[in-house]
């Protein structure tokens, strides 16, 4: 039996860049406006799996992520850097979902790729910033947490210790096989992308995205299984639709507000020293400072 | 009706975590708004009298859970503990810390509760809803607040449905304040035993090294904060010595800390610390909607940028357009010759 390692990732609208567009109408976001990207802390998470593979015999990478047809995007990237095959998870069902009914379907995925030893993630996306989804997956799957995880320390085949980072300090725990870790930015960043996986995986594709292509490769699949990401819809899940998308989340978004700013009575001066002596002499005679 | 609960984190001194006494303060004025009670849930060891530090801000039930083994934290045992107790007493509202342990234990309590949880929230109001599409209205949700997605908006989230309404905050977002006693406070011991088994504690701590508080920003009365804009560590030494001239801490935006100028334990805003000091100098900081969420109670703010558009701007007293390094070193001297 392998040694299964499941990595976590998500396709992330690039929050750097955000536009106008960026907010449908219902508070969910127009993902198809904003540039893509992997999101960071899940390559961490991608390294720390890479790892443990290099320390553990017959271990294998399985990437699951769960969003629209193009995440297999980061499906493929996470391959170029060691992944050994993925699984998307994809329905219109989903869409709308919090980090609850996130994590219900994901914990499904992960159970359908049982047996496993390891569920690696990322802290948290920068979309959202909440951190839940990993252990809110934890529980669903009914396996211990080891959160913020820094470095891996030591891994066999029937427990791992990690070193996690804290607000103030560290703390290096033992866990037992399966658990879930999610991973701290400050962990080793991912190595780059290997050249032979980059030529071996870059016809790896889901079967969507074999219909848009207009070359044929259907031969080239069957002598090469590992092309083919997995594609997994509500049913191949098996879960119940009322858990799912917006029906199935239990928080709303009630309502979207652009920020507006409070304008105050800005006085605007200019670096000159004359200025900078009049405005300290303010502060000083008002107590503000001194 | 049910009521509110706090989760109190447990320091590494014993003591309670000032974020959870600032919960407590709110979760008070939330029961307050709910005409319900407060109630606080301490899991931990060596627990004796802490209701003293929980009472003070106007919790009317404390429950204890002490036992040997829920300190220091891990996951396991204090969900399990949590999940129950909040199973026989069906909390309204539920607010832990977004702090190490809070991030980390609320989603776990959340999920197996099935119940909706926002992170980082900004603010937390008492409000009704109404479901255009079904005409059904709801009385009084809690409004969990906060800034989404970039920062260009503010979100206000609500669970109608499940119960309890969770939420987590930073550490100095609500602020900590005293309360009439209770008339009739209770302590309620928890049989540790009936919570949790030997499964819940798999996860063995083998080595642990926590370090004092180092550095306080959120008390001080001045703080120099730095941004993207400062443009490297060695520029950040000219707001240390500003700092230093005023008696100020140091503070910073994310994408500061981001950067690698400054440490994370400085970080202003959102995901980092709130403060309200007298005087805030933001220096290089464009003053995105999360960084403001944290500094916007300052009483006064200078802001020091090249760019005379920064949001930033917007809500400064004063405006300085001009360079760090050419406005700060005449601050300092025009200070050191006037100052008593």
């Amino acid at each position: 039996m392998p040694f299964r390692i499941i990595v976590l990732a998500k396709q992330v609208p690039d929050t750097r860049n955000v536009g106008k567009d960026a907010m449908k109408a219902d508070g969910t976001v127009n993902r198809a406006a904003l540039p893509a990207i992997f999101n960071p802390e899940d390559l961490h998470a991608l390294e720390l799996a890479l790892r443990v593979k290099d320390q553990v015999k017959d271990a294998e990478i399985v990437i699951v992520s769960m969003g629209p047809g193009r995440a297999a995007e980061i499906i493929r990237e996470a391959m170029y850097r060691g992944a050994d095959s993925g699984v998307l998870v994809t329905d219109r069902k989903f869409a709308g979902s919090d980090t609850l009914a996130t994590s219900y379907a994901i914990s499904l995925a992960v159970k359908k790729l049982a047996p496993f030893h390891l569920v690696i993630a990322g802290r948290q996306a920068i979309d959202g910033d909440t951190a839940q989804v990993g252990p809110q997956t934890a529980e669903k799957l009914g396996i211990p947490q080891v959160t913020y995880a820094e470095e891996l320390v030591s891994v066999d085949n029937k427990q791992i210790t990690i070193k996690r980072r804290l607000e103030r300090g560290i703390e290096v725990v033992k866990s037992p096989l399966p658990v879930a870790i999610t991973v701290h930015s400050s962990a080793p960043v991912c190595r780059p992308r290997n050249a032979k996986l980059v030529m071996k995986f870059k016809h790896a594709r889901t079967v969507t995205e074999l219909q848009e292509e207009t070359k044929d490769y259907t031969e080239l699949r069957h002598d090469r299984p590992y092309l083919n990401i997995e594609e997994w819809s509500v049913d191949d899940i098996q879960a119940e639709t009322d858990k799912l998308g917006l029906s199935g989340s239990p928080t709303k978004v009630k309502k979207i507000e652009n920020v507006v700013l409070q304008r105050k009575e800005s006085k605007v001066l200019t670096a000159d020293e004359k200025d900078m002596d009049l405005l300290m002499q303010e502060l000083i005679a008002t107590h503000v400072i001194g | 009706m049910n009521n509110v609960f706090v989760y109190c984190e447990i320091t590494e001194e014993g003591h309670v975590a000032e974020v959870s006494q600032e919960l407590l303060s709110k979760g008070r004025k939330l029961a307050n708004d709910l005409g319900i009670g407060l109630e606080a849930v301490a899991i931990g060891t060596k627990l004796d009298g802490i209701e003293k530090e929980i009472l003070p801000y106007g919790a009317n039930v404390v429950h204890v859970a002490d036992d040997k083994r829920l300190f220091p934290f891990t996951t396991l045992p204090h969900a399990a503990i949590l999940v129950k107790l909040f199973e026989e007493q069906k909390p309204e509202i539920a607010l832990f810390g977004a702090t190490s342990i809070g991030r980390d234990l609320a989603p776990r309590v959340a999920s197996a509760l099935r119940c909706g949880l926002t992170a980082d929230c900004t603010s937390l109001e008492i409000g009704d809803h109404t479901e255009a599409k079904a005409g059904k209205t709801y009385k009084n949700l809690l409004y969990q607040i906060r800034p989404a997605f970039g920062g260009n908006i503010i979100a206000t989230i609500i669970n109608p449905d499940t119960r309890p309404q969770m939420a987590t905050v930073r550490e100095g977002v609500m602020k900590k304040e005293l309360w009439p006693a209770a008339s009739n406070p209770v302590v309620n011991k928890i049989d540790v035993a009936n919570y949790v088994s030997d499964e819940h504690f798999v996860v063995k701590i083998i080595e642990r090294h926590i370090e004092a508080q180092k550095i306080n920003i959120k008390n001080a009365q001045v703080i120099v904060a730095g941004g993207y804009g400062v443009g490297s560590k060695e520029n950040f030494n000219l707001l240390y010595d500003l700092a230093d001239v005023l008696g100020a801490q140091v503070g910073a935006s994310r994408a500061a800390v981001d950067a690698g100028y400054v440490e994370h334990e400085r970080q202003i805003g959102q995901t980092g610390i709130t403060v309200r000091p007298k005087l805030y100098i933001a220096c290089g900081i464009s003053g995105a909607v999360q960084h403001r969420a944290g500094m916007d109670q300052a009483s006064m703010i200078i802001s020091i940028n090249t760019d005379p558009q920064a949001p930033i701007n917007q809500i400064a007293d004063y405006t300085i357009i001009g360079q760090v390094h050419e406005v700060i070193p005449r601050m300092i001297k025009y200070y050191r010759q006037n100052s008593k």
